[in-house]
């Protein structure tokens, strides 16, 4: 389990698959073990459950993708902005929407600037042919204009690409990767496996230094399975009570721990009821917050019922909640009992 | 480490998990970088690496308890690190028992000394519980399988009846109404609704949290009886997307409503998608024409109709039968959460009688609600309560025939088990003249339809498609189809 052994037997076996083309270099790892990850994260007032702190740990380690389900909510950005912080790279987003293209992913050449180029040097050529038709002498400018136009002064960079060519450490956050097409998700694939990036007027970029990436997916459709193979896959789900409660204790100032513990089991409770859309982890930040500016000590029916629309969104769910929790018998539907 | 790995995977793909080569060697990879001695972030390790579906968890969860179970049920002293000092000398002896014979006597465990009887038992959980100390609970639940689920080497099972047995002694409710009047009484007589809430779920998830101990001793136990291999193919389950409607048990069932909403979404998602990216409309003739004068005449830029959206009317038409009960409700389910998607849907169910439902989803915000006035409300028993396909077609015939057009598509979910009553198949041959689509859906398996009392083949040569419809996949698949 010591650390500098496994990595160079990793990069030793990456290298052999590689060939002589050398595989990128990885960097020394950033998390020395599971706790690690852990402690760190938890400084940066980010906490972890085993599982979480385990994947990052091993997307360190094997230099994998991190892909993030789970419902909305629940800190998967946060997760990345938190990793980026404690390890001092620059987090690098990528906001995916419907439509997302190569030239707002990957990069796109300066047209503007291109055009400014060729127009430059017909003034300094002073030749009213245009180079592009070709005239006598002009082929060989052409050629000449050519290679410059295409050269990484007229290359506008996009997020993935930023990701590559950096030099410093670097945290790629692909945001909401479920909403691009099921077509532009091939884009991703060639970063994500290979860290590298193919332009074909320039060649292939190839990644610095391996960037740590994390996909977050609310789950709005499957993802291609091309690329959950290239991932490691990490489903939060909405923390435990004790979790939850550590949660509002450490990201709410002035918060008591009983009323902290009161939060997290009201809206426990609140996640077992069939409702719409169920409070997620902000949501109950924001509703401990509301209880400490209101300087509630403690929570009773009543307060709860008033304050209830932070945390619930839909008047159905309102409505629901409220009756719920004014009843003391749980819903007549869930049974200890298995069938 | 390897062959336990490849068995593991094996057994993984068994169970119907798409797990690649490159995910097997990722996960042999990832084990190298994790302490081995630590099983819970071995868990994790083989999680994050093979299984890329929460749907899939569970099935990975009960796979890798079988394959890295902890040998053996005296699985370390852990257990009894919490127990009371008067309480860990019981213990330690009837454990004795526990690990000689995983299952030698009925119930008692046959070691040196006297087990705790019954009601120590039963008070010494009791009292786990209330103070919430984990320790001695799985202490507890130890004896608890050793006591009562009476476990019997080499029978090829897989666990659940033990656990049933173990669960039906230690009483649960009972335990839950106990706890509750504890917790009343240390708050000094009554708690407020909102307490009791609280209280009432907090024991709730102490109580599942037994449950799950129990579950694990015996699979612990099992494996120790029969090894790995040989469990995991009595536990192997479907996935839920595979679950059977109509043998679904009840936890699958809540499962399954819950994958529901998702599904839903995704259909809509899938369906706005769809409809944006669908080909434009027809040539505009008129609209080209106009355009053209502008170039001489020549039509250089020919003009599209806007695509009208295709906003099928359906009427979905249920048999709620005991026999096919559930599977309606789930149709009832998801087609009432997809009636955003279409223009209108109207829904009638029967049995013998036949009635409108519509109205029971109509401003109702609550689908549970809405199903359970379903069924105590409508009108659907005409005789005896025992299906009638035939008089149920011909009065919906009769009443609402006029109302079904070129744009309707009529789903009639059911196994057509009439009971050998009259098939008024004529119905549906007029039905389908009018409508658009006319649809089976089927919960059945493909080879019972037209045995016994299925008449389906008389109903289907009118249908224009029969669908085998038992679990979430092949409904999800239909529905994405119908839009």
């Amino acid at each position: 389990m010591s650390a500098p052994d496994d990595r160079s037997a990793a990069v030793a076996a990456d290298g052999a698959v590689q060939g002589p083309l050398g595989f990128p270099d990885p960097g020394p790892p950033r998390f020395d073990s599971v706790a690690d990850v852990r402690s760190r994260l938890a400084q940066a007032g980010y906490l972890t459950d085993d599982g979480m702190a385990g994947v990052v740990h091993l997307a360190d380690r094997l230099a994998k993708p991190v892909l993030v389900e789970g419902p909305a909510g629940t800190g998967k950005t946060e997760l990345a902005k938190s990793v980026a912080r404690v390890t001092g790279s620059r987090l690098i987003r990528l906001q995916c929407y419907e439509g997302l293209d190569e030239s707002k992913a990957l990069y796109e050449w300066n047209y503007r600037k291109q055009l400014l180029r060729i127009q430059a040097q017909q003034v300094v050529d002073d030749d009213p042919v245009p180079a592009s038709a070709g005239s006598r002498g002009g082929g060989r400018t052409w050629h000449e204009l050519e290679e410059d136009i295409f050269s990484e002064e007229f290359l506008l960079t996009r997020p993935l690409l930023e990701a590559i060519r950096s030099r410093e450490p670097v945290v790629l956050l692909i945001d909401e990767v479920d909403r691009v097409e099921l077509e532009t998700e091939a884009l991703l694939l060639e970063v994500l496996s290979d860290y590298q990036v193919s332009i074909p007027e320039l060649g292939t970029v190839r990644a610095e230094r391996i960037p740590m990436v994390f996909l977050t997916s609310n789950n709005t459709r499957e993802l291609s399975e091309a690329l959950k193979r290239r991932c490691l896959y990490l489903h939060l789900d909405y923390p435990s009570l004790e979790r939850e409660r550590e949660i509002v204790l450490t990201r709410v100032p002035g918060v008591s721990e009983e009323l902290a513990d009161q939060v997290a089991r009201i809206v426990r409770s609140l996640r077992t009821l069939e409702l719409k859309k169920y409070p997620s982890v902000s949501e109950t930040l924001d509703w401990a917050r509301t209880l400490v500016v209101l300087g509630v000590e403690s929570v009773d029916a009543e307060q709860a019922k008033a304050t209830l629309h932070v945390l619930l969104k839909y008047r159905s769910d309102l409505e629901r909640a409220a009756k719920e929790l004014s009843t003391g018998e749980g819903d007549a539907n869930r049974t200890v009992r298995p069938a | 480490m390897l062959d336990v790995l490849t068995g593991f995977v094996a057994e993984l793909r068994a169970a119907g998990l798409p797990v690649s080569m490159t995910e097997a060697i990722d996960a042999a990879e990832a084990v190298h970088h994790i302490p081995l001695e630590d099983r819970q972030a071995l868990k994790y390790a083989l999680a994050a690496t093979l299984v890329k579906s929460s749907a899939h968890w569970k099935a990975f969860e009960t796979a890798f308890e079988v394959y890295f179970a902890v040998r053996g049920p005296r699985h370390g002293a852990n257990g009894r690190d919490g127990l009371d000092d008067e309480a860990a000398g019981d213990l330690d002896r009837d454990d004795e028992g526990a690990g000689e014979g995983a299952g030698v006597g009925r119930g008692q465990g046959s070691g040196g000394g006297e087990p705790l009887s019954a009601e120590e038992l039963a008070e010494m959980l009791f009292r786990a519980l209330l103070s919430a100390n984990n320790a001695q609970v799985a202490a507890l639940a130890r004896q608890a399988v050793t006591r009562y689920a009476g476990m019997e080497p080499g029978r090829p099972v897989g666990g659940t009846y033990y656990l049933y047995r173990t669960l039906r002694n230690l009483d649960l409710d009972g335990l839950l109404r106990r706890l509750l009047e504890a917790a009343r009484q240390e708050a000094g007589g009554e708690l407020t609704p909102l307490e009791e809430r609280l209280a009432t779920d907090e024991f709730r998830a102490r109580l599942d949290r037994l449950r799950r101990e129990l579950e694990d001793e015996i699979r612990r136990r099992l494996v120790a009886d029969r090894g790995a291999e040989a469990l995991a193919r009595s536990l192997r389950k479907p996935l839920p997307e595979d679950v059977d409607f109509m043998h679904a048990t009840r936890e699958e069932l809540t499962a399954l409503r819950r994958a529901i909403h998702p599904l839903t979404r995704k259909l809509a998602v899938r369906l706005a998608r769809k409809r944006r990216h669908g080909r434009k409309g027809a040539l505009d003739f008129r609209s080209t024409v106009r355009h053209s004068l502008s170039t001489g005449g020549v039509p250089v830029d020919p003009k599209f109709r806007y695509p009208r959206p295709a906003k099928p009317e359906i009427l979905v038409v249920a048999d709620i039968s005991g026999s096919v009960a559930s599977f309606a409700r789930f149709t009832l389910h998801l087609v009432y959460a997809i009636a955003s998607q279409f223009s209108k849907v109207r829904s009638f169910v029967f049995i013998d009688g036949i009635d409108e439902v519509t109205r029971f989803f109509e401003g109702v915000d609550d689908v549970a609600e809405a199903l359970h006035r379903i069924n105590t409300e409508a009108d659907v028993v005409w005789v005896d309560g025992h299906s009638d396909y035939g008089h149920a077609f011909s009065v919906f015939w009769e009443r609402w025939g006029e109302e079904i057009t070129p744009r309707t598509s009529v789903l009639l979910l059911g196994d057509a088990r009439n009971n050998y009553h009259a098939s008024q198949a004529w119905v549906l041959q007029e039905m389908r003249h009018r409508a658009r689509h006319l649809y089976w859906l089927n919960p059945e398996p493909r080879a019972y339809w037209g045995t016994g009392d299925s008449i389906l083949d008389e109903y289907g040569v009118h249908c224009d498609a029969v669908y085998e419809c038992r679990n979430l996949r092949q409904l999800e698949q239909f529905v994405s189809e119908l839009a």
